[in-house]
């Protein structure tokens, strides 16, 4: 939870809403860009960022994003965050 | 410890290792009388661990694992809110899954889970958001937890709802913020700390200028510093090198990542939507002064201790910790987590009874995953 995890940005999904699909270690899903935004959204297409709880806080270089990944999966990190993204889908998908 | 396989780049960290050898023998730290350097992040303190940066350091160099790993830090009475809001007919109460065991004084939210209150794992308070989008009818409460790494995920989705207009989100805010935990660290008469390894992450949203009283107001080195393991070396051989040179400042090892003046999206958005407490409760060191973030006024709408009449918001009950839990004694580096009476015992990863076992990023979890419980055998 505390750690970022490093995302490539595929596409840019909702403008209004500064939200975009990452690709988080084989694994796609929705993330905020807001704070990583300077420009226009689409820039931040096939740019690297450590992504914290769903949203990308900063960007970063290829060869930064390959070493924090690794470092993430020596540590159990990265299961840890990909394991929660799937709890996430199952939360919003559990009806009661 | 198999060297070669276990570091990324190990030439460096065998020249690291013997460079802070050097610095260590001339500065006269023994394994009697060691340096203490106090790592504040729990991210730090389970790489430290899951490495042996600690058995492979020159013995004169001591870590003292800080309280920045916000689960561990989370009081039961506020665990017992969580579960009171949960149990409320209506209600969807999301967390992040590190939560979940963390045992309030009656149970923690996977028991009440288990008890019937829909409580749900969730990655993101985008989940949260999205969950209060789809259920209309529901009353969704986001569990708002974590240092200034997470504070702006919970900014950002409260100003997401108050532009949609949802009605039925609302965060029960726990953030915590690290500088403060470290002045009341500093202010104990009792503490030895002889320098810091600050955040990484953390440091990336706030920058390095909220440290500089630490070298300021109390001459201490302190090294922002990344999370591998050649980071926290080179960090170490810093603040080392700082204590030779008889300098204090604040450095920062991991440039890379954090910008000296912080993310100024994030900074905007919890000056926006967050205050200081006048004060709030961390496990095991008591009652901090400014050190925990509520809702402003403007956003009160959003804020489930102002919905549910519970917390700060009405005046709380403080709770006893369990009997025998020794985590503040742990948390503030007086004993080590072996020489708990409960260590292993009464308190195993499985069966937590303190929060320092709960997270792979607390202290007694950390040793007990890395040869602790084989430390146990062994001491």
């Amino acid at each position: 939870m505390c750690l970022g995890i490093p995302g490539r940005i595929v596409a840019i999904t909702d403008e209004a809403r500064q939200m975009a699909l990452a690709e988080i270690s084989g694994v796609r899903r929705e993330v905020n860009v807001a704070c990583i935004a300077e420009g226009p959204l689409s820039d931040l297409v096939g740019e690297w960022a450590l992504i914290h709880v769903g949203f990308a806080m900063s960007r970063i270089d290829p060869d930064e994003a390959e070493r924090t990944l690794q470092a993430l999966r020596d540590l159990g990190e990265a299961q840890e965050a990909l394991e929660a993204m799937a709890e996430g889908q199952k939360a919003l998908e559990a009806a009661r | 410890m198999k060297f070669a396989s276990e570091f990324r780049d190990p030439a460096l960290a065998k020249a690291l290792l013997a460079r802070i050898g050097g610095v260590a023998d001339q500065i006269g730290a023994t394994r009697e009388k060691p340096v203490h350097i106090m790592e504040i992040c729990g991210g730090h303190t389970h790489s430290i661990f899951r490495y042996g940066l600690d058995k492979l350091i020159h013995p004169g160099v001591e870590f003292i694992h800080g309280p920045g790993c916000p689960v561990c830090v989370l009081p039961m009475s506020r665990v017992d809110e969580c579960v009171e809001i949960a149990m409320r007919p209506g209600v969807i109460f999301t967390t992040f899954g590190d939560a979940m065991r963390v045992p309030g004084h009656k149970m923690s939210l996977m028991q009440a889970k288990a008890a019937g209150a829909d409580i749900r794992m969730v990655y993101s308070p985008l989940d949260a958001l999205e969950l209060a989008r789809r259920n209309p009818d529901r009353e969704v409460v986001f569990f708002g937890l974590g240092f200034e790494t997470t504070t702006p995920s919970t900014a950002l989705s409260i100003q997401a709802a108050a532009r949609e207009g949802l009605t039925n989100f609302t965060v029960f805010c726990n953030h915590i913020t690290v500088p403060e935990p470290i002045k009341a660290l500093l202010d104990d008469p009792d503490m030895m700390l002889d320098g810091f390894i600050g955040p990484g992450h953390v440091s990336m949203v706030i920058g390095t200028h909220p440290y500089d009283f630490i070298a300021r107001d109390y001459g201490k080195p302190i090294v922002v510093a990344g999370f591998e393991p050649t980071d926290l070396l080179q960090s170490v051989l810093m603040v080392l090198t700082q204590i030779a040179e008889g300098r204090a400042a604040v450095e920062n090892q991991y440039a890379r990542v954090v910008p000296q003046n912080g993310n100024p999206v994030s900074l905007a958005a919890i000056a926006d939507v967050y205050e200081r407490r006048p004060s709030f409760e961390w496990r095991g060191l008591g009652e901090i002064d400014a050190s925990g973030l509520r809702i402003r006024p403007k956003y009160r709408a959003f804020d489930a201790e102002e919905k549910f009449g519970i917390g700060y918001a009405v005046g709380r009950k403080v709770v006893e910790e369990p009997e025998g839990c020794a985590c503040g004694a742990v948390m503030t580096g007086r004993i080590k987590p072996t020489a708990c009476p409960q260590f292993g015992k009464g308190c195993t990863p499985d069966m937590p009874l303190g929060a320092l076992m709960v997270s792979s990023e607390g202290a007694c979890a950390a040793y007990w995953q890395y040869g602790g419980s084989r430390g146990l055998a062994a001491e």
